[in-house]
């Protein structure tokens, strides 16, 4: 008894390095849980091809016929980021709800019973692919604006004189904002599972925070309340990161937004942390 | 030993009927077992009114930040003989006509600082100088030559070409009766037919005379946000007639001039006529049209399908009910009972969508029944007024809407047959029918021609069974979603997702047949 826990009580008396051990594992856990489930790599490939994709089937069908056509290229670029912030969503609800529905949540805090080291690891390593799948993306995306939308008439005789180059300030913020849009959504969706676990129901609440929120606005009559869903809701308010032309007339200002995607992202992590920390699994 | 003979074991039990209604049954009795379910649709029914509850857009109230006020005939419009809402405002220079007669004109010129193409001026022949009363008009036009309208509503084209000094139209209306035939030469004797017109109940005694009329520059670039779309401003267009002559002929009586509706808010200076030997220059703006939401110098009235934007609250709740209602079987292993009790697995398939689809159904169906006329009372309190629709189309819109979610919901049903995964399922089916509207309506991004295809080849064209106006040719104005109009007619629209739902139904039936349980 007294040999076995001898050599170790300078470890358990020193609680900081107790979490990073703690720490390290769990990611570990968590890495390998993501790296080996079976739809994960197919939503990320999905995600890389899908968005550079749609985003070129915008600029092919975008015309700039003249000077003052107040169309923004890397908004058009991005186009696909309305659809592969959805499969970001599905890849990361299942992160923490496919768990509840295989029972595998207990495995996982019977083993590391420190929960908010658990969904603190989850969020993580979702976000390194996350990123890395986003920077993928959006890369292609600029990519393909650049070889298309030139000959679209977005030219210097357009008023467009380098479209798209990332040597340009604010492509290089709607192009690094879209790749940190999409980790923001992925950590709102992973808060979302947590607190709702089901994941039937976890997708739908978030697609419709996202979806619906903007067609809601377009019925809100009055102007004012029309800005301020516009400036609240997760979606408008984060893509508002995209923006490079027409600064003035943003509902809010591109980081302002981002920033409020985050304070999103934010409740809905500390919600799903609560409701993990609280509740029996 | 040798008796050989063994009764196979038959069971005391009767066979029951393995009849499809069993089936269905069995699926009900699963479906509204599970709270979870029979909330979420629940919900889908108030979701469609509660979202109705938000409308509080005004009349004139264009969203665009920093939009104009409107400008126009204010927030209600005439209704005519069709019973559709209408524009009826325009300069009229007229005389009373008892019995049958015929006026003749010639003219010369059509002009205007921008000359609209459906720009009028030419002569009418009206039930009364009242907004909204039946008439038939000959006229030319900015740039879509001698036209024949009547009853707002009705169209006809005569020869093309604009008018000019040098390329003069001389114009002819007869009444007969409830008759009236509009002819056009550009001689003044060789006459051809243009059209001919039956206004039903015409009184004995009619306006006739000539008039002017010019819709505002349409803001076409214009992405409109929501139902309003404020018009570029009005314009005076003027024509110029001469060689009038009244048959009967009358002698005694003058010409009176009236703006038909009132000086229009915001209208220029300069509208009036003035006669001088046998000369009319007759200025006036306006239209005589159907009225179209999102059309300039229209009254701004919506249609009655924006009191169901919450529809798509309800296709996010339903989409999910219905793709767990597939999902949960494999989770729990419930679907190896379910096949073991039911080996025909197309028929399971199939009863799971009637029971899915016929309570989508309903919800919707309440939901809708109840948000239109909610919907209807506080745009009017907010001081809106909706353009009126039939009964016919009014169902339709009500019913449609309920039957789009019914089919939604066996497009996620079968989606979760398909791929097995609820948040796939739940994903795909959402994003295919609410996120196109999205881009379209909400979050212009694409250009209009782009946005025309998503809502055709996706199955979000199937919100087209809300369009309650039909678009007319000869009213200029944005026909966009969120003024109520989509590329698709209504039922081609609702096609469409039945399409896609019939061919992922197909696969998922393949599949449930070919693969393990």
């Amino acid at each position: 008894m007294s040999q076995a826990t001898a050599p170790e009580p300078a470890l358990m008396h020193d609680p900081r390095h107790a979490d990073w051990t703690s720490m390290r594992e769990a990611l570990h856990a968590e890495w390998t849980k993501l790296r080996t489930a079976p739809g994960t790599i197919w939503l990320l490939v999905t995600v890389v091809a899908l968005t550079p994709a749609l985003g070129a089937v915008a600029d092919a069908a975008t015309r700039c016929p003249n000077v003052g056509c107040q169309l923004d290229p890397a908004k058009i670029s991005l186009t696909g980021i309305y659809l592969s912030q959805a499969i970001i969503a599905i890849l990361a609800v299942l992160v923490i709800s496919s768990e509840y529905g295989s029972g595998m949540i207990r495995i996982t805090l019977t083993a590391m019973p420190r929960r908010i080291t658990v969904l603190t690891a989850k969020a993580i390593t979702l976000n390194g692919l996350v990123l890395g799948a986003g920077t993928l993306a959006v890369l292609g995306s600029v990519l393909a604006g650049r070889l298309i939308l030139p000959s679209h008439g977005f030219t210097a005789a357009h008023g467009y004189v380098s479209p798209l180059s990332l040597g340009d300030g604010p492509v290089l913020r709607a192009a690094i904002g879209t790749v940190l849009y999409l980790a923001l959504i992925a950590l709102l969706s992973l808060g979302v599972g947590a607190a709702v676990r089901d994941s039937a129901v976890s997708i739908g609440v978030i697609l419709a925070l996202l979806y619906l929120i903007p067609i809601l606005a377009t019925v809100v009559g009055a102007p004012a309340w029309h800005r301020h869903l516009e400036q609240v809701a997760p979606m408008t308010a984060g893509l508002a990161i995209q923006a490079t032309t027409g600064l003035r007339n943003l509902p809010v200002a591109p980081w302002t937004g981002l920033g409020i995607l985050a304070a999103w992202a934010a409740a809905a992590l500390f919600a799903g942390g609560l409701v993990l920390q609280l509740r029996d699994a | 030993m040798t008796q050989g003979t063994v009764t196979a074991y038959r069971s005391s039990l009767r066979n029951k009927p393995d009849g499809f209604a069993q089936l269905v049954r069995a699926e009900w009795t699963k479906f509204r077992t599970v709270r979870g379910w029979i909330i979420g649709m629940v919900i889908a029914a108030l979701v469609i009114v509660g979202i109705g509850l938000l409308n509080h857009s005004s009349c004139g109230g264009a969203v665009t930040p920093g939009g104009t006020p409107r400008i126009g005939v204010g927030c209600s419009s005439p209704v005519g003989p069709g019973g559709e809402a209408v524009t009826d405002s325009f300069y009229f220079v007229h005389r009373p006509l008892a019995g049958d007669g015929s006026i003749t004109v010639r003219i010369t010129s059509l002009r205007s600082t921008s000359l609209q193409p459906w720009a009028k001026a030419g002569i009418i022949v009206k039930a009364s100088t009242r907004p909204g009363s039946a008439y038939a008009a000959l006229m030319v036009t900015g740039s879509h030559g001698v036209r024949m309208q009547y009853d707002y509503t009705g169209d006809i084209a005569g020869p093309p070409g604009t008018v000019s000094a040098a390329a003069p139209r001389w114009l002819r209306l007869t009444r007969s009766g409830d008759a009236l035939t509009g002819y056009a030469s550009e001689d003044g004797s060789h006459w051809r037919t243009v059209g001919m017109a039956r206004l039903a109940g015409l009184p004995a005694t009619v306006q006739e005379g000539l008039f002017t009329a010019t819709p505002g520059p349409s803001q076409t670039t214009a992405q409109s946000v929501t139902g309003a779309s404020a018009g570029g401003g009005l314009t005076l267009a003027t024509g110029v007639f001469d060689h009038v002559s009244l048959s009967p002929q009358r002698s005694g009586g003058t010409w009176a001039g009236d703006n038909v509706g009132g000086i229009l808010r915001g209208a220029p200076p300069g509208i009036g006529f003035h006669q001088a030997d046998g000369t009319f220059t007759v200025a006036g703006t306006g239209d005589i049209a159907p009225d179209v939401p999102g059309a300039p110098g229209g009254a701004g009235g919506t249609d009655i399908g924006q009191t169901l934007l919450g529809a798509f609250g309800a296709l996010i709740a339903v989409i999910v009910v219905a793709a767990m209602f597939m999902t949960a079987e494999y989770r729990r292993g419930l679907i190896r009972v379910t096949l073991a009790a039911s080996p025909r697995r197309g028929r399971v398939l199939a009863a799971k969508a009637v029971v899915i689809g016929t309570v989508a159904f309903i919800a919707g169906l309440i939901g809708s029944v109840a948000a239109v006329p909610i919907g209807e009372q506080l745009l009017r309190s907010n001081g809106n007024f909706i353009l009126p629709a039939s009964t016919l189309t009014q169902v339709r819109v009500v019913a449609g809407t309920a039957a789009v979610l019914a089919v939604a919901a066996v497009l996620a049903l079968a989606l979760g047959a398909l791929v097995r995964s609820s948040t796939a399922a739940i994903t795909i089916a959402i994003v295919a029918i609410v996120l196109p509207y999205l881009m379209v309506n909400a979050l212009p991004v694409l250009p209009a021609a782009a946005s025309d295809w998503l809502l055709r080849v996706t199955p979000a064209a199937a919100l087209s069974i809300q369009q309650s106006l039909p678009r007319y040719p000869q009213v200029v104005a944005s026909y966009t979603p969120g003024n109520g109009y989509y590329p698709l007619a209504p039922w081609a629209g609702l096609a469409v997702l039945c399409g896609y739902t019939a061919v992922v139904m197909g696969l998922a039936v393949i599949l449930l047949r070919r693969r393990d349980a």
